[in-house]
């Protein structure tokens, strides 16, 4: 007993252990429900590599990072949000949004930085109006993206009904389709978030209150912490990585559609219930950790069935069930 | 009891986790009868009356009716036997109309299939309103917007409809003014007439003698006794419900040092409490007693900043404080542990650490990021003082014990380093030795200089450790007594408004 006493070591080297062992969550907390998950996600990775000769070529792993990167972001927003016992529906907008203003920004001349940064200060702003009313007002975070996800979508459209192609030629050639060595420079951007928010969650002040609103908001709030500043934070965390996404899709793509971004919602809420967070109150159960795997999981899903040519609609079909299946494994754990 | 009597329990037992809420209760009532069942706080009352309603089941124990054994396993099984039960939590449906919370389940239908007829429904619950003589209510008015006192009528209203052969009232007086008393009990009277046994609980002794035709005592969980109100009078009653030592579980006292750490001057909030004055000196206990629903949690909230107060003054070292919230509560050196650490105390899902520090975040981070050392150090200090059990800092808060949690609170709480502490029910649903370390733990307190007011229900503790004591009554604070002069029956009396 004595020994858990001990002081707990800390600094980077101690904070990157930690969050690949986990003392504070990751790998520690292991149930048979994430072995079984491990389990399939190897299955899944050795029945791939007999079936298609593909798949382990460079060329397709880094597609498929690359493809991997906006539910990479928008998962990590979801997954903060997701802690508080929120859930954020506007994140597809506000894609469709950066990635439209990112572009016509571009095109009318700005240069890219600037252009970046409006785009995510825009995406913090849409994130604000949302947790303004969930925060001030007490209402639903369900209800409330509901209704700003009908209305960013508008005025996406109301910027620009028709697609817009982003002219700076460096826009597509960093971002999008940049390579450090053998990786694309969105995943690694898109990887770098990771740590980042396992530490803000771990280790800020902020993060661990979001943490302990999801579990009980009233002790947090009578223990003296200001609740409503914390879950208006929460919700611009997210719309600050959805605007990341959006710009991040509109060099990829190298075109922005205002209908672009529809039901991204629901790939990142996968991502963070298959990362095992327990949606609505409650809270707990969420880590980046297990939000990584999700995205990963949920990106080789989409990869090998484009390579085994299943059409679209079943890969809706499939991913509904693994959802399904996800949650009803980490029922009543 | 005798083996004629119309309800019969015998040897009832349940107990919740370690608490044993009814150790063997006989209990025996007649048809006919309004039969008061009183007692302490936590003596049993409620969970005797659950039990026969069907809400709670039963560990061990018989329950006959007219001599057969009785199904109460669910309330729709003790509905079946004609048992009607309102509690002091209200089950009525806050949207729903009057009428409909009357008829729940049982609205006529219209020649439509599967529609109402409004028309008849309103009318019978009229009918059921007048015949029990409820006037002034209108039937077709949204529940959840009738004050609090007409909700109540309506719940009797919904019991008394169907003509229960047992009606038992929870603290049915307690929201109701006194004309809507004096109509409960008329129908109480009527009831009666009609042949139904009802159990009556109420911490009102005036009440009490009023309408019962016996008075069974309970402590403990278990029967003291049962009486006539014509032979026994309210000072006996008292003895019976308290009668018991103080034991040896309190710690000795240093005595209170002469600067006041808070002041409170005429400090009041519309609804629920008016005109509360008292100081608090360091290194003080000051204890505050009151039934339930008497304004003491109201009142530490507002001085916690929980909830606003709309009038009074609050000093904190002589210094005028606000507290508009718990965070600017906290940072002028207060601190409040709330009665249900479930509730408002503890985040189960988050570790020792985390609970324990939750309070104190500030001033263990720099730049917004927690200094994990210092935490860490500091919340092992906190565990090994209070020997929170398993002393590991990554266990969850859900994985330990009542009393650990409770002691995890309190770690919480001491490690603001708050001047004055409020302790609401500090140990409440906690076993004896956490019991007695927390007593131990308070006193050590006081001595080191923190002013600490304690809220509770169990008089032994007010009067094992407190300098003085308050006690609250409707809102107000009633009566005051040192030390030496403080005893259960004077609180007692206090505190359900008997004039000794």
């Amino acid at each position: 007993m004595t020994s858990d006493l001990a002081p707990t070591p800390s600094g980077p080297g101690q904070a990157l252990r930690d969050w690949l062992l986990g003392r504070t969550g990751a790998l520690r907390r292991r149930r048979w429900v994430d072995y079984a998950f491990i389990g399939a996600f190897l299955l899944l990775l050795v029945v791939t590599a007999t079936v298609s000769d593909v798949f382990f070529t460079q060329r397709n792993l880094s597609n498929l990072g690359r493809q991997a990167v906006t539910n990479g972001l928008l998962s990590l927003g979801m997954l903060i949000v997701v802690l508080t016992g929120g859930i954020d529906l506007s994140v597809g907008s506000v894609v469709a949004l950066a990635a439209i203003m990112v572009s016509g920004l571009s095109k009318g001349g700005m240069t890219l930085l600037p252009a970046i940064l409006i785009c995510l200060v825009v995406g913090v702003a849409a994130g604000a109006v949302n947790g303004f009313f969930i925060a001030r007002f007490k209402l639903q975070p369900f209800i409330v993206t509901l209704a700003t996800m009908g209305a960013i979508r508008g005025l996406v459209f109301v910027y620009s009904d028709i697609p817009i192609t982003p002219t700076d030629p460096a826009f597509r050639a960093v971002l999008g389709a940049g390579f450090v060595g053998p990786f694309p420079v969105s995943a690694l951007i898109m990887l770098a978030c990771y740590p980042i928010v396992w530490f803000f969650i771990n280790r800020a002040r902020a993060g661990r209150a979001i943490v302990a609103i999801g579990g009980n908001e009233e002790a947090v709030r009578l223990a003296g912490i200001n609740v409503s500043w914390h879950i208006l934070l929460a919700y611009m965390i997210s719309g600050l990585f959805s605007a990341l996404a959006g710009v991040m899709l509109a060099s990829r793509l190298g075109i922005a559609q205002p209908s672009v971004g529809s039901g991204f919602e629901l790939d990142a809420i996968a991502a963070v219930v298959i990362g095992g967070a327990a949606l609505g109150g409650g809270g707990g159960g969420g880590s980046v950790f297990g939000t990584l795997a999700g995205v990963v999981a949920l990106g080789m899903i989409d990869n090998l069935l484009n390579l085994f040519n299943v059409q679209s609609y079943y890969q809706q079909i499939f991913k509904g069930l693994i959802i399904l299946v996800a949650v009803l494994w980490r029922r009543k754990q | 009891m005798t083996d004629g009597d119309f309800l019969v329990m015998r040897g009832i037992r349940k107990s919740f986790d370690v608490t044993e809420a009814l150790r063997g209760v006989d209990f025996g009532s007649q048809r006919g009868e309004v039969h008061a069942i009183v007692g302490e706080n936590g003596a049993g009352k409620s969970t005797l009356m659950k039990v026969l309603s069907g809400a709670i089941a039963r560990d061990a124990g018989e329950i006959l009716l007219d001599g057969a054994p009785a199904d109460v396993s669910t309330p729709l099984a003790a509905h079946r036997l004609g048992i009607r039960a309102v509690y002091q939590e209200f089950s009525l449906v806050p949207h729903l109309s009057v009428a409909e919370n009357i008829l729940l389940g049982q609205m006529p239908p219209s020649r439509l299939p599967g529609c109402v007829d409004w028309n008849a429904a309103h009318g019978r619950a009229e009918e059921i309103l007048r015949s029990i003589g409820f006037v002034g209510i209108d039937v077709r008015s949204v529940v959840g917007r009738l004050s609090v006192s007409h909700q109540q009528m309506v719940e009797i209203a919904k019991a008394a409809a169907v003509r229960p052969r047992i009606m038992i009232l929870d603290e049915p007086s307690a929201v109701l003014s006194q004309e809507e008393l004096n109509r409960l009990f008329a129908l109480v009277r009527q009831l009666k007439q009609e042949g139904t046994l009802i159990l009556y609980i109420s911490h009102r002794l005036d009440e009490v003698y009023e309408i019962a035709d016996r008075i069974t005592v309970l402590k403990d969980g278990q029967l003291v006794g049962t009486v006539r109100p014509a032979t026994a009078d309210q000072g006996q009653l008292i003895r019976m419900m308290v009668g018991r030592s103080l034991g040896e579980i309190f710690p000795s006292r240093k005595p209170p040092r002469d600067d006041v750490a808070l002041e409170v001057k005429g400090l009041g909030r519309e609804g629920s409490f008016s005109d509360v004055s008292f100081s608090l000196r360091r290194g003080e206990v000051l204890g505050m007693s009151g039934l339930v629903g008497s304004g003491r949690t109201q009142v530490v909230r507002c001085l916690f900043g929980a909830e606003p107060p709309d009038r009074g003054e609050l000093f904190v070292e002589g210094k005028r404080v606000h507290p508009r919230s718990p965070r600017e509560a906290v940072n002028e050196g207060i601190a409040l542990l709330t009665e249900d650490r479930k509730r408002d105390g503890l985040v189960l899902i988050c570790s020792i650490r985390d609970n324990a520090s939750l309070a104190s975040f500030e001033r263990m981070s720099r730049w917004g990021i927690i200094h994990r050392r210092r935490q860490a150090a500091e919340v092992q200090q906190k565990v090994k003082e209070l020997d929170i059990r398993p002393p590991v800092l990554d266990r969850l808060a859900r994985q330990l014990s009542g009393g650990n949690q409770q002691k995890l609170v309190l770690a919480k709480w001491l490690m603001t380093r708050a001047k004055v502490l409020i302790l609401d029910e500090p140990t409440r649903g906690v076993d004896v030795a956490t019991k007695v370390a927390i007593y131990q733990l308070i006193s050590d307190l006081a001595a080191d200089g923190i002013a600490i007011l304690l809220v509770s229900s169990e008089l032994p503790e007010i009067l094992g450790l407190s300098d003085r004591a308050l006690v609250m009554r409707q809102g107000r604070v009633v009566a005051e007594f040192t030390r030496e002069e403080a005893s259960e029956e004077k609180l007692l009396a206090a505190a359900a408004g008997v004039r000794q």
